[in-house]
């Protein structure tokens, strides 16, 4: 079965507070990074007539479009 | 109280308040209560309606959003069109933005800690039956626990609840000024609970049941119980002159 790969971030403006939190840990660790965002990553086998709503599950359900963002990829191309 | 309503109190597996507000609307108003499964479908026989507090399905996804695809929510969104009292308390108002029955969401607190705590908030609106006994202005004081509770919504989302009078508490200190320290999450605008368009759905963030017996240092919080179910027996009365 195919298998697909949805990342979501919250939007630029909204706290990321485990962003923020590890980018403390990686500077008290003594690296000079400057920003760090926290997404998640869930991966779905779908049926091949399934792929044209990944988008919409995103909408209604994986993400909240208000404050989160969403990208899909199939993760056969990724391999 | 004198008169009996019935309220239903939902659980969904992971909620963690729902026998404290069991025990408020049984042991101290006196009122009939319902305990309703998440999974049950029909919400008959029951006048109002509490979402509880919690951390349903584990806040797995976003707080609220699992549990806002529970098989019940079908019947509680008919019971909310149908203009009966609904009140969501901190993960209950997670679930109904998740649901989309209240507008907005509730997004990790700004500085990244979890809050428990006492807070104060300010009545903002008494056009809602869980607010028609309280006065507006009052001060109130009711306990908050939550890691997500910052309220956030679009500046046009914000701009209609402020017009159409549906911001219903705010953060405040304990005179009533809504200075940056009395804000415990970073809400947009101070804003600790809000209603429907229709008036009858609530969510808030502080925890009015555990503010309801002096034992635990406020009883403020039993106004809002108490007062949608002067609201419901006041309605359930014939008119005065009126025919039946």
């Amino acid at each position: 079965m195919p298998t697909v790969r949805i990342t979501i971030m919250l939007k630029p403006g909204v706290l990321d507070a485990p962003g923020q939190a590890v980018l403390q840990g990686l500077r008290a660790l003594g690296y000079e990074v400057e920003g760090v965002r926290m997404g998640k990553v869930v991966e779905l086998a779908v049926p091949e007539p399934m792929r044209g709503r990944l988008d919409e599950m995103c909408r209604r359900f994986l993400a909240n479009p208000l404050i989160e963002t969403w990208r899909i990829e199939d993760l056969e191309a990724v391999r | 109280m004198s008169g009996r309503t019935t309220w239903g109190v939902v659980t969904f597996p992971g909620s963690n308040c729902d026998r404290d507000c069991q025990h408020v609307l049984r042991a101290i108003l006196g009122q009939t209560v319902v305990e309703v499964w998440h999974e049950n479908r029909s919400l008959d026989g029951i006048d109002a309606l509490v979402l509880p507090g919690g951390f349903s399905y584990g806040d797995y996804l976003r707080s609220g959003a699992v549990a806002a695809t529970a098989p019940v929510m079908g019947a509680v969104r008919a019971f909310a069109a149908s203009g009966r009292p609904v009140l969501g308390i901190c993960n209950g108002f997670q679930v109904l933005t998740e649901a989309g029955l209240l507008p907005g969401a509730l997004v990790r607190n700004r500085g990244l800690r979890f809050r428990c705590a006492a807070a104060w908030v300010r009545v903002e609106s008494t056009e809602t039956p869980f607010t028609a006994g309280l006065r507006a202005g009052q001060i109130m004081q009711m306990p908050i626990a939550h890691g997500d509770g910052a309220y956030l919504a679009a500046p046009e989302a914000i701009a209609a609840l402020d017009a159409q009078r549906r911001v219903v508490f705010r953060y405040c200190d304990r005179s009533g000024r809504e200075v940056p320290a009395a804000n415990p999450n970073g809400s947009l605008a101070h804003i600790a609970g809000i209603a429907s368009p229709a008036g009858n759905v609530v969510g808030l963030m502080p925890h009015p049941e555990r503010a309801s017996e002096l034992l635990l240092g406020s009883t403020d919080g039993r106004a809002l119980f108490e007062s949608a179910v002067t609201w419901m027996l006041g309605r359930r009365a014939p008119a005065a002159g009126g025919v039946r």
